[in-house]
């Protein structure tokens, strides 16, 4: 099995969400980045979403855009990203970590070139924000050919129709973007995710995850019911951009936002309901 | 002898396939929650062109509200001051709002309509598409708001205003570089959270599929009207069409008619900007590589680790770093020619209009009139070409005047 499925079977078991986390590789710098994966994997983080910074992020929101410009300002490179994960796997064999950004800093030297690169550094999945099922033959053929998953995404707008279209190639696990919208903006309502989770339950089996605008405890709790796992990104990167702008170690305001989500997450289905 | 209306199959006219590829280009790279809106809005687009109500409105609209047919002009100083082809300019800058842009808006907002939305966003660079869909969301009594790159409102004011006056909201954007490109990432966004009620009036013929095919076909009345009209004027089809790309609609309206027609030559004008040695430069197609962004494969620029590069060219509306699609198959395939013209070769062009015959171009159609000058002079006396005037300079003069060290 792969280290998603694993992670899922373990959670699962576990009877809890999954806990994952999306921070900007190179943000502030690509030095800091392993430094602040450790700080997310050592206090409950159970997957780790990377971002691959891009000078045109058009499905995020401010402070997800500003990562990006603060990585490339960094001057992170296409090599820093797979260093980073190449030394992450060394440390961290059993947690997955996928990597997550837009077309053409993925396509741009060839999907197969691409692909090749993250099966070596030990990459698990690759989410791309901006190749929908339409265009798989971009990139997803080749990340299914070494065996990584190629996680796709469902949104408000996806009715039965389509997401049979966004299943089919899909695999490791759903992510559900809650809110119509762009990154770390609104919540959706519990409701909403309520009955889109049992729309999507019913035609698949993979694990679903659920992100955009979950930022407090309190909102992972609600999701964490029901989800397979929660997805928190904006959150942990507003934490790096304050410690950035006060002069600060972004570590320790990193490893209390993952302590508080991790607790919350774990007791949310054991919450007795008034 | 008018052209017919079906497509053989091994036309270069029949581009795109379902999924709006133009052989390796195009596609639909969009987010998901995107994905629906625009397969819907396909099917929309290929309801309302079999739809005799919906062409009757859009070409009525054409006639009495933007002014068309516009003229075929034969430009006899030019001529004469070249030395060689006759020169014809096809008067875009004629229209209503003064460009090609409204044919494209009018086709858009009839769309907007008929899908029942009640808001139509749009990006623009030079602002000319920010008016010219402004003008169409206050004839239709839509809301409206306009993304601009906030340096590009810097060196637009006057089209900032314009805007205003048509009711329109103006919202400078503060990322990136300011400009176009970012203006586009920035209407994205807000289309994203707005599906429901709101129209993306894209204004070039560029974006996820069916953008760039819509686009081109709005366009195209510039084409079919020029084919007719220097039929009637030289009893033949012309040697040589020559148009700026940016985006590159203005061109591909042009061009698209003429795309079966082999002994019609085409050029594609970038803007070299500073000199495609300084790097700085809006040249995808002749100083770039494919590559994915706002929603299409096409050439672009951009770096060694695939971030997209800011483009530089006096023209606001040339000021992109990618093109439509359709440009980077012709390109590939070698039915059209790219060539470059530097700000200073474009400036130059622009005063010589001036002073030759009495009409102010815009800096895009600039480029186009200064690779004509070019190559006109190469060419035998009843050699024939059609430079697409696509927008007049009103909206320049400020920018020209500080080139020339004018204060106004």
């Amino acid at each position: 099995m792969s280290r998603i499925a694993d992670t899922f079977a373990k959670t699962k078991k576990e009877n809890r969400a999954a806990l994952i986390a999306f921070i900007t590789a190179g943000d502030p710098t690509p030095d800091a980045t392993p430094r602040l994966l450790d700080s997310l994997v050592d206090n409950g983080v159970d997957i780790i979403e990377l971002g691959m910074p891009f000078s045109d992020p058009m499905a995020d929101g401010p402070a997800i855009q500003k990562a990006n410009l603060r990585a490339l300002a960094a001057k992170t490179n296409y090599g820093d990203i797979f260093k980073i994960a190449t030394e992450f796997r060394k440390r961290h064999p059993e947690t997955p970590l996928i990597l997550m950004g837009y077309a053409n800093p993925m396509t741009f030297k060839g999907s197969d070139s691409f692909s090749k690169s993250a099966e070596e550094a030990g990459v698990d999945g690759v989410i791309c924000v901006d190749i929908p099922p339409e265009e798989d033959a971009s990139l997803g053929v080749a990340i299914r050919d070494k065996g990584l998953d190629m996680i796709r995404l469902a949104t408000p707008t996806s009715d039965e129709a389509r997401l049979k279209v966004i299943l089919n190639g899909a695999s490791g696990f759903l992510y559900y973007v809650s809110v119509a919208g762009v990154t770390g903006l609104q919540q959706a309502t519990e409701a909403s995710i309520d009955s889109a989770l049992d729309r999507i339950k019913a035609v698949t089996d993979l694990p679903v995850a659920v992100g955009f605008g979950i930022r407090s405890p309190e909102q992972a709790a609600a999701v964490a019911k029901k989800a397979d796992g929660v997805v928190v990104g904006s959150a942990f990167v507003a934490c790096i951009e304050n410690a950035v702008t006060h002069n600060q170690d972004p570590n320790a305001a990193l490893e209390k936002l993952a302590k508080e989500l991790s607790s919350a997450i774990s007791h949310a289905r054991k919450e007795i309901r008034v | 002898m008018k052209q017919s209306n079906s497509v053989l199959p091994n036309s270069l006219r029949a581009q795109p396939d379902a999924g709006g590829h133009f052989g390796t280009f195009g596609g639909q790279y969009v987010p998901e929650t995107l994905m629906p809106i625009i397969l819907e809005l396909n099917e929309e687009y290929r309801r309302a062109l079999k739809d005799p109500s919906f062409i009757a409105e859009r070409d009525d609209l054409l006639e009495h509200y933007v002014g068309r047919p516009s003229p075929l002009y034969f430009a006899p100083r030019l001529t004469e001051a070249w030395g060689g082809a006759k020169v014809y300019l096809k008067r875009e800058d004629l229209n209503h709002t003064g460009a090609h842009k409204i044919n494209n808006c009018i086709g858009q907002v009839l769309l907007a309509k008929r899908m029942g939305k009640t808001r139509v966003i749009a990006e623009t660079g030079a602002g000319q598409h920010g008016v010219a869909t402004a003008t169409v969301a206050a004839r239709f009594g839509l809301s409206c708001t306009v993304f601009m790159g906030e340096l590009d409102t810097e060196r637009q004011q006057p089209n900032v205003f314009r805007m205003k006056l048509l009711g329109a909201e103006v919202r400078p954007v503060k990322a990136g570089s300011r400009t176009l490109k970012d203006a586009m990432n920035e209407a994205l966004r807000d289309w994203v959270a707005h599906i429901d009620d709101t129209f993306y009036i894209l204004g070039t013929a560029a974006g996820p599929h069916p953008y760039p095919e819509m686009v081109r076909d709005f366009q195209s009345v510039i084409g079919r009207e020029a084919r007719e009209q220097i039929q009637k004027a030289e009893n033949r089809l012309p040697d040589l069409l020559i148009a700026a790309v940016g985006g590159g609609s203005n061109a591909m309206g042009l061009f698209h008619p003429f795309l079966d027609d082999t002994d019609v030559a085409m050029i594609g004008v970038e803007a070299a900007g500073e000199g495609m040695e300084t790097g700085r430069h809006a040249a995808s197609l002749t100083g770039g590589a494919p590559g994915i962004v706002h929603g299409n494969r096409t050439y672009l620029l951009y770096d060694e680790n695939g971030q997209i590069k800011d483009a530089h060219s006096i023209s606001a509306g040339l000021d992109y770093p990618g093109i439509g699609p359709e440009h980077s198959w012709l390109k590939d395939i070698k039915r059209v020619r790219y060539e470059t013209i530097t700000d200073n070769e474009a400036l130059a062009a622009f005063q010589q209009l001036c002073e030759l015959e009495g009409i102010i171009p815009a800096l895009e159609s600039s480029h186009a009139l200064a690779e004509a000058a070019k190559i006109a002079p190469t060419m035998d006396k009843d050699k024939i070409i059609i430079v697409n005037l696509s927008g007049r300079g009103d909206k320049d003069i400020y920018t020209v005047a500080n080139h020339l060290g004018v204060k106004l």
